[in-house]
């Protein structure tokens, strides 16, 4: 792969970054909520005090010059200050989004751990038992919505069973091994719940990914060597089928995202999704504008990823 | 061996040998799609459910007298039983009551967001696909960074941001439908405006559409009577899948307490307010949540089965 590709590439993600960050400082700016809405009534506090610090928080200037004034600062460093914690909006996320990542990234794994040998087997044998078992089941998956998903397991494990603690909390005083058994214990429905989901729908990519690649007339060739079927099966079905399953896993990430904010809500996991909700009902615009810029900086790093691993999986793929 | 994989059990090989002499008349594709959609045993089953639900929804007012917001502290959380057969909440509301109530909602909502996302999706789409060049670059890129947009942050944001000023508008439940049908349709057209698109590139170029363009069809007529009626297919299988994901969406909206006001009892604001009480009245949550998941899999499935009868080729 050519360094040009590459640093084409990473420039073409620019514009869609900053597209994305005028609509989200629109929206928030067009909005009728106001931070200092609270200020505005408070008789504690002089008109003149108001004014100052509306002004000293640029809130009186035109959209466009705050826009300017934000992307500036942001690039600088500091995303701003929350209203409702008394810290900087950097410091916040970079708390909460260690959580998240851990939690969304095992969640990633296991999906894939799910979803790639079921996807494949399903695709060797097409309509058979065990596909149309494993279809079915990827139905009923992704038809579960994760907030009920979330309250059947809690449900069964924490009430019903007393095995599992359904809040998650991240002081936990115990240290050494009892501490890494209480993280997992505690980290296991909410892996499960959106883990399970995402494989869910990730199989039947997979099995048509893999269904594409199991009629192409290179395998017949291999099999017909007198290669045996299993090494068929990996080395030259599933190498070439994955390819378009890199890019959907990608292209799925805003929805996993979705997800991740609602386990958080009900496992009550302190990271970046449960941070936005708490932000948006404290009308704490600093922080809800920095926590959606680092959703949609996460979705175009992992699409920009997608490409660069399609590319570099594919030669066939021309990279202009 | 190669290529002999059908796209789905019940579609049959459209290749060489495989369409048997007919002796009777040729079907009308309705007739040919209904018996391709029969085959899919699983999809009858889910639209003889979605059915028994839609009616129970829309008739169930008329059987099942209680109102929904009738407090009775005599009989708070409890179970099932005759004067309540779905049990009671916390207020001792009669569940079966708003059950179906919010199914209206639910379902309201699904189709409404459906029909703005398909409608946003077909026009950006036919306009992408026909215009070509730089006005489909464009719209391709949009399309594009819409789809790289943090979707749920941004919906919870937006109805948070804007309740207020639309419930001054249209009233609570009017603008809280009408705000929701709008943001969960608009940040859901972009399959659909691919899909259209790639299907235009596909369609435009094919024969008939050049004869009709030779017999001086204008542009207009050569989307609307030549190249939509067959991109159809897969919009309204599209269009299916759409209705269930919104129904998600708005669960979801509901469950994070930023859906209707709570005094609207949907399917999702009924599990954001039952799942404090889980220990206590499991029934709370279990019912309404079984009732989403039982609408999204058969509308789901449904959808499956249309892809057999209208869009046969497409394997997942």
């Amino acid at each position: 792969m050519s360094r040009a590709y590459i640093i084409r590439r990473l420039l073409l993600a620019i514009p869609s970054l900053l597209a994305i960050s005028v609509i989200l400082f629109t929206v928030l700016a067009l909005a009728p909520g106001d931070p200092f809405g609270e200020l505005a009534t408070n008789p504690n506090v002089p008109p003149a005090v108001q004014a100052a610090l509306r002004a000293k928080f640029g809130l009186d200037d035109p959209i466009w010059l705050r826009y300017v004034h934000w992307l500036v600062e942001m690039l600088h460093g500091d995303w701003g200050f929350s209203f409702a914690s008394r810290i900087d909006v950097e410091t916040l996320i970079m708390q909460r989004l260690p959580v998240t990542i851990a939690v969304l990234g095992s969640a990633q794994i296991l999906a894939i751990l799910v979803a790639l040998p079921v996807g494949v087997l399903s695709a060797t044998r097409p309509y058979s038992l065990f596909d149309q078992v494993a279809n079915t089941l990827a139905f009923v998956g992704f038809s579960l919505p994760t907030f009920f998903t979330g309250l059947l397991l809690i449900l069964l494990f924490s009430i019903q069973l007393h095995w599992l603690p359904f809040v998650f909390r991240t002081n936990l005083s115990s240290t050494g091994l009892t501490w890494v058994w209480e993280e997992i214990r505690q980290s296991i429905m909410p892996v499960l719940v959106l883990g399970l989901f995402q494989g869910a729908s990730l199989v039947r990519y997979v099995r048509s990914a893999m269904l594409d690649v199991i009629r192409l007339d290179y395998v017949t060739t291999a099999r017909s060597k007198g290669i045996g079927a299993r090494h068929v099966l990996i080395r030259h079905v599933v190498r070439n089928g994955l390819i378009p399953v890199v890019t959907l896993v990608a292209v799925q990430l805003p929805i996993v995202f979705g997800g991740a904010i609602i386990t958080e809500q009900i496992f009550r996991v302190p990271g970046i999704g449960s941070l936005l909700i708490d932000a948006i009902l404290a009308n704490d615009t600093p922080v809800v504008m920095g926590v959606t810029f680092v959703f949609a900086c996460l979705v175009v790093l992992f699409n920009l990823i997608a490409d660069l691993l399609y590319v570099w999986l594919d030669p066939r793929i021309a990279y202009r | 061996m190669s290529g002999s994989i059908p796209a789905s059990p019940t579609v049959e090989a459209v290749g060489l040998g495989a369409v048997a002499p007919r002796a009777t008349a040729p079907l009308s594709p309705t007739r040919e799609a209904w018996r391709r959609f029969r085959k899919h045993r699983l999809a009858v089953v889910s639209l003889v459910v979605l059915g028994v639900m839609v009616l129970a929804i829309l008739s169930g007012k008329l059987v099942w007298r209680v109102p929904i917001d009738a407090i009775d502290f005599s009989a708070m959380l409890e179970g099932s039983s005759w004067a309540h057969l779905a049990g009671t909440d916390d207020l001792g509301r009669d569940l079966l009551a708003r059950l179906i109530y919010g199914g209206k909602i639910s379902l309201a909502v699904g189709v409404a967001a459906m029909f703005v996302a398909v409608c946003v999706g077909v026009v950006i789409g036919a306009v992408s696909g026909m215009a070509s060049g730089r006005i489909d670059a464009v719209l391709m890129w949009v399309t594009d960074m819409f789809l790289s947009l943090p979707q749920l942050p941004l919906l919870l944001l937006v109805i948070y941001l804007f309740r207020p000023s639309l419930k001054a508008l249209l009233g609570v439940q009017g603008g809280m439908f009408v705000l929701i049908v709008v943001v969960i349709g608009g940040l859901r057209w972009m399959p659909l405006a691919r899909l259209v698109r790639a299907q235009f590139l596909s369609l435009r170029e094919k024969e008939f559409v050049e004869a009709a363009r030779a017999l001086g069809a204008s542009r207009l007529r050569l989307v609307v009577r030549h190249i939509m009626p067959n991109a159809l297919g897969p919009v309204i299988v599209a269009g299916t899948i759409e209705v269930a994901n919104a129904i998600i969406a708005e669960s979801t909206l509901s469950f994070l307490g930023l859906g209707f006001p709570p005094d609207v009892p949907s399917w999702g604001r009924m599990l954001f307010d039952a799942k404090d009480n889980l220990d206590v009245a499991p029934h709370w949550a279990l019912f309404p949540g079984l009732a989403i998941f039982l609408a999204v899999l058969s509308i789901n499935f449904i959808g499956d089965g249309l892809r057999d009868a209208l869009d046969p080729r497409r394997v997942i």
